[in-house]
């Protein structure tokens, strides 16, 4: 006997709240998640050469201290500026643990991931007492002072050499090939959003939502506003420490240079193109945005190795950060919702088709 | 002794370009609290649009001066009307983020038209501004500095205190829906606060440019130390931003001075951070309870 498959109705009959909290509403959404997580690990790896793999990885990490943003930004309210820093706070972390501790790789970085969840925890202290764009003036100052740290604290961090790590392995599977990280990037990013997704379904993810949508009567509804920022800024670091752990096994050897304010924006922009409190929108965004960067590279390096135009080449570099700008300010413009709700918009059209309403 | 007077009067002057380039940060915060984060960018293109007009077209200084911040009030004018307009109304993340995005797309721009190098002003200002007291030593661009800070200071008390639109300004920031009730325009209010903010970001940019050369790189990065001037300063008042520069500029120098190089720029954010924590409305800003 086949159970019933549910399918989308026309209108909205939610009837009790559970209805509300489904993470797939009808058995198609279960499904095809199913067949795409099935071909995204047994089809893509070994389908896509070296090149298509290291692109899919960076997506992966991306992705992983998006969703993390959102989950600070998106659902609870809080702009911050400083997550590239976290990224690089995880980063050097797992480094330390590696080189100094020799601790092996499955320790190494979700002890990271705590570590900077613990730093979150400090530049969130300050939500204590100020809100708006008085907290993200005080992330931003957070972001500069980690980057300092990360440069000058030189008996940790070694300065400007930065760290080379040893070769990840894990159960004693090596994982310096692009596939093998390939697994333990998207199984991670798999596991990262099974726990954000339901995340927000509990008391903590609606009591977020709550603070994002009224300080004030979520405080009147009992919920203590102080710490669940708190916990937010600590969930969200925690997102981006492994991400950075993960960056630096990845990298091989890390220096402070790429974790600067630029990054910390590029993060703010995924999340904004892809869509504001929606962690499909922060993988969305996260594609994007490494696909840009990517894309403009490309670009620069074709035009400057024909022999035709090198000079236009060179002077095009800057056109990257002219592009980078312009998808961020359009996306505000025109679709302030994001890559989410375009999806979104795109899905319904062809579900309501011929009858739109 | 000589060499605590010496920094002190650089920090001074230092400080002072740094207040009056927070101070047209302010004015777009106070008219429209807008965070504007291409402010660093709006000074570079007022150094280079002189750079240019002074070195290509090869125009008298004065009138390159004037033509500099006759087209820095129409860039702010337009890139209002264009970016920020539609704007009014949408929550405070978009708007950081467009500013943001602006600040991306200008800096490609200057990249692309001027390059990454370091340029510098062809010497134009006479030797006979340099001060001389005893063993210090100003030389003529940091007593530049101190004119135009001062004359600037002086040309916004007395168009804020008398002019029929610098009294819709401090109107719409005292109280925006007031102001409309009462017939202020107050679109044009915001537009007129921006093309005001680029104009004296373009001169403290000419000025700044003038003192350590011109880099894209360099001059966009002073957009982020005006957070530290207007913080300390309080976020809503222009005499407090220019205190506000004089303190972190003369922090500036002296950490430079006696402690370390590297430190200096660094040591403004933990000066913000220690003062968000104990008074985040600054030393001369609108104290608002509001309670978290």
């Amino acid at each position: 006997m086949m159970k019933k498959l549910k399918l989308h109705p026309c209108g909205n009959f939610k009837e009790r709240y559970e209805d509300e909290l489904h993470v797939f509403s009808t058995d198609f959404g279960k499904l095809s998640s199913m067949i795409g997580l099935l071909l995204l690990f047994s089809l893509v790896p070994y389908v896509g050469g070296s090149y298509v793999l290291y692109i899919l990885n960076m997506m992966g990490i991306a992705a992983i201290a998006a969703v993390g943003l959102n989950l600070l930004v998106g659902y609870t309210g809080q702009i911050s500026l400083g997550h590239g820093a976290f990224l690089g706070v995880g980063a050097y972390a797992a480094a330390v643990f590696a080189t100094r501790f020799s601790a092996p790789f499955w320790m190494a970085v979700p002890a990271a991931g705590l570590i900077t969840a613990f730093v979150g925890l400090i530049f969130g202290l300050p939500s204590l007492r100020l809100k708006g764009l008085y907290l993200t003036i005080s992330t931003l100052a957070g972001q500069f002072i980690i980057e300092y740290l990360l440069v000058h604290w030189e008996n940790v961090t070694g300065g400007t050499m930065g760290i080379t790590l040893p070769a990840a392995s894990i159960f004693g599977i090596d994982l310096a090939e692009d596939r093998s990280f390939f697994f333990v990037i998207y199984m991670s990013l798999a596991g990262l959003v099974w726990v954000a997704v339901n995340l927000t379904r509990t008391k903590y993810g609606r009591a977020f939502v709550a603070i994002r949508d009224n300080d004030r009567a979520a405080e009147g509804m009992g919920i203590p506003i102080f710490r669940y920022k708190l916990l937010s800024f600590a969930i969200s670091s925690c997102y981006a420490g492994l991400a950075g752990g993960l960056w630096a096994y990845y990298m091989v050897s890390i220096t402070s240079e790429p974790f600067n304010l630029l990054l910390s924006v590029e993060y703010i922009a995924m999340i904004i193109i892809g869509g504001l409190g929606s962690i499909a929108g922060s993988i969305y965004g996260a594609v994007f945005i490494t696909l840009l960067n990517e894309g403009l590279r490309w670009g620069t390096d074709f035009l400057m190795n024909t022999s035709l135009f090198p000079e236009i080449g060179l002077t095009i570099a800057p056109i990257r950060e002219f592009v980078f700008g312009l998808a961020i300010v359009l996306f505000i413009l025109f679709e302030p919702k994001g890559l989410a709700e375009v999806w979104r918009i795109i899905r319904s059209s062809f579900k309501l088709w011929p009858f739109s309403y | 002794m000589d060499f605590f007077l010496q920094l002190l009067v650089n920090g001074i002057c230092i400080g002072l370009i740094y207040g009056i380039s927070a101070m047209g940060f302010v004015m777009i915060f106070k008219a429209s609290s807008v965070i504007n984060f291409a402010h660093g960018e709006l000074l570079a293109i007022g150094a280079f649009l002189f750079l240019t007009l002074v070195t290509w077209a090869e125009l008298p200084v004065y009138a390159a001066f004037l033509l500099t911040l006759v087209g820095s009030f129409a860039l702010g004018f337009i890139v209002e009307r264009l970016f920020l307009r539609p704007l009014i109304g949408e929550p405070l993340i978009e708007v950081i983020m467009l500013t943001v995005g602006l600040a991306s797309m200008f800096k490609g721009i200057m990249l692309f038209i001027w390059g990454g190098n370091l340029h510098t002003f062809p010497d134009f200002l006479p030797e006979t501004l340099t001060l001389q007291w005893g063993t210090i030593h100003v030389p003529p661009v940091y007593v530049a500095a101190l004119i135009i800070g001062l004359l600037f200071l002086t040309l916004f008390g007395l168009f804020f205190k008398y002019s029929s639109q610098g009294i819709f300004m401090r109107s719409v920031a005292d109280n925006q829906s007031a102001a409309l009730s009462l017939g202020v325009h107050v679109k044009r209010v915001f537009a007129l606060s921006w093309g005001i903010a680029a104009l004296v970001a373009a001169m403290s940019g000419i000025v700044l440019g003038i003192m350590n050369g011109i880099n894209v790189h360099e001059l966009s990065s002073i957009g982020l130390k005006v957070f530290p001037v207007v913080i300390l300063g309080g976020l809503d008042s222009i005499g407090g931003a220019v205190i506000g520069g004089i303190l972190i500029g003369l922090l500036e120098t002296f950490t430079g001075g006696y402690l370390s190089t590297s430190l200096k720029d660094v040591l403004p954010y933990i000066v913000l951070v220690v003062i968000l924590l104990v008074k985040p409305y600054g030393l001369f800003g609108l104290v608002e309870i509001e309670r978290v």
